[in-house]
């Protein structure tokens, strides 16, 4: 390290001084739809019994899920797959060594941001307009 | 017993045998290959489960789970997924739970929760289509 003026040396992570990156946000966000769908996949295996259960047990389930509330939930749950689908493959990528210089990452981590906002409005619309129910 | 600056040992006696689990590659494996499997598995299950149960009737997801592929494609995302965000979340209590017994506990917990679950959600299907 001799002549290399410190000032010029890449700081590490600080707990006070940092700015916003969105691969930073992609990354905690990967985290966090990863933690909720782990919730909404026991609620999967639920729905599921239940189904198997009869329609006593599965109509109330129905009910909510298809009540204001459930709807909230599984188009949040449709949204935090879709980014984890996504920012998962760009993930895959970058396992192969490739998209990790920091403006490829950024606009891919962009792009997965996008997705997650564009595909449960494109289900919504689908169910809503689409005249397949 | 002594504490190690009494012991006679080498530093790297000391540490041999008790450092990583030794399966970290194995896990690093099953968590890409069932990624990949729900890359398929997932978005095949949400733009049908919703295009033909999206209605809410109890007679649409009985149709849709007695329908072969559909059953097995259940099954398949169940137990991919499952065991997918075991392997997660494995990796979220190892980074954030430090106290020796929550860690354990809250490993133990993630190792039968998904399983128990898994297995009822799999018996489900199998009694929607085989069931009395």
């Amino acid at each position: 390290m001799a002549g290399v003026r410190p000032d010029q040396r890449p700081i590490s992570p600080h707990v006070s001084i940092w700015r916003w990156h969105v691969t930073m946000a992609s990354s905690i966000l990967h985290r966090a739809t990863g933690f909720g769908l782990y919730v909404a996949a026991l609620g999967l295996a639920l729905w599921l019994m239940a189904a198997a259960a009869g329609p006593q047990m599965y109509e109330p389930l129905m009910a909510f899920l298809m009540g204001p509330l459930g709807q909230i939930a599984l188009y949040l749950i449709v949204a935090a797959i879709a980014y984890h689908l996504a920012n998962g493959i760009r993930h895959l990528v970058f396992d192969t060594g490739a998209g990790l210089a920091p403006s490829e990452a950024d606009t891919t981590a962009w792009f997965v941001i996008l997705f997650a906002i564009a595909v449960p409005i494109g289900l919504w619309a689908l169910l809503t307009f689409g005249g397949v129910r | 017993m002594s504490g190690p600056e009494r012991s006679m040992r080498t530093p790297l006696g000391r540490v041999r045998h008790h450092g990583a689990a030794g399966e970290g590659t194995g896990h690093f494996i099953a968590q890409r290959w069932t990624a990949i499997a729900l890359a398929l598995l997932a978005p095949w299950f949400v733009v049908n489960a919703a295009l033909s149960i999206g209605g809410g009737s109890y007679t649409a997801v009985i149709d849709f789970l007695t329908d072969p592929v559909n059953a097995v494609g259940v099954m398949l995302l169940v137990a991919v997924s499952f065991y997918h965000m075991a392997l997660g979340m494995q990796e979220i209590i190892a980074d954030y739970i430090h106290k020796p017994f929550s860690k354990i506990s809250l490993l133990l917990l993630n190792a039968f929760v998904p399983f128990v679950l898994a297995a009822g959600a799999v018996f489900a299907v199998l009694l929607v289509n085989f069931g009395a």
